[in-house]
């Protein structure tokens, strides 16, 4: 899984199909929150739609193979927006599906977004001690 | 016309945190799955010193949707509820922030794993 995101094309070519690519992306979400703020939902309740529908998309991209495609092109443009995190579950999801639901999908989900998450709320939970024992809150 | 705008301001910010992520692949040995998580931390900071709001607020979703705005989401929700709910904050904050994204890509995965095969490779 890690091979499809380190092509070794030139640096600057890379760069600037990440750029756009990885634009792009946030422009889709972008525009979706303006356009889900129309509405009548409240500010948090439109981010976390859009994350949803983003995410959602992803998975969709990535059964049927597109997001693979996609990505070989964009590098970091695909892997860094929070459509990289859905990626590297939905695509072990799919791969390991012949060894069963549960030592197959459901074990090997995690394998690239577990770190993520161990680390990401690691930190979060050294952020929260430091300032609860200081009182920065 | 101001939707306009904020479409270009994502379009920059999350561009440029891509191009960060594609030089570090590129430049430096780091698989992607460590750059991954680097982001994450790194959002987690500059989240906790307030140096992400700043960029969240002009940027939108390009700063938000990136994985530093996972981490800054993070630092942001166990902010909250550290001042809601005190020490019990610290262990509930992180990972409740992060729930709708997390869940959303379990599910999703769940549900396209009964329909779709891999391809042969």
């Amino acid at each position: 899984m890690a091979k499809r995101f380190s092509p070794s094309s030139p640096i600057l070519l890379d760069c600037l199909k990440a750029f756009l690519i990885g634009g792009l992306i946030c422009c889709f979400a972008e525009l979706l929150t303006s356009l889900f703020s129309k509405t009548q939902m409240t500010l948090e309740e439109v981010k976390a739609l859009v994350l949803v529908v983003i995410i959602a998309l992803t998975a969709i991209l990535t059964g049927f193979g597109v997001f693979d495609k996609i990505a070989k092109h964009a590098g970091a443009g695909t892997a860094v927006p929070i459509t990289g995190f859905a990626n590297s579950i939905v695509s072990p999801a799919m791969e390991f599906h012949s060894e069963g639901y549960i030592l197959g999908t459901a074990a090997n989900m995690f394998k690239l977004a577990g770190p993520v998450i161990v680390f990401g709320c690691g930190s979060a939970v050294v952020y929260g001690l430091i300032i609860y024992i200081f009182g920065w809150y | 016309m101001e939707m306009f705008l904020d479409i270009c301001k994502a379009f920059l910010v999350g561009g440029a945190i891509c191009v960060i992520g594609q030089l570090l692949i590129d430049l430096t040995k780091l698989t992607p799955g460590k750059i991954l998580v680097l982001f994450v931390v790194v959002g987690v900071v500059l989240g906790a010193v307030g140096l992400y709001e700043p960029l969240a607020k002009w940027g939108g979703a390009g700063a938000t949707l990136p994985l530093t705005g996972f981490g800054y989401n993070l630092a942001k929700g166990t902010k909250e509820a550290v001042a809601e709910k005190g020490l019990l904050g610290v262990l509930d904050g992180p990972l409740s922030s992060a729930s709708v994204g997390i869940m959303a890509a379990v599910m999703s995965g769940l549900i396209v794993s009964l329909f779709a095969r891999p391809k042969e490779k």
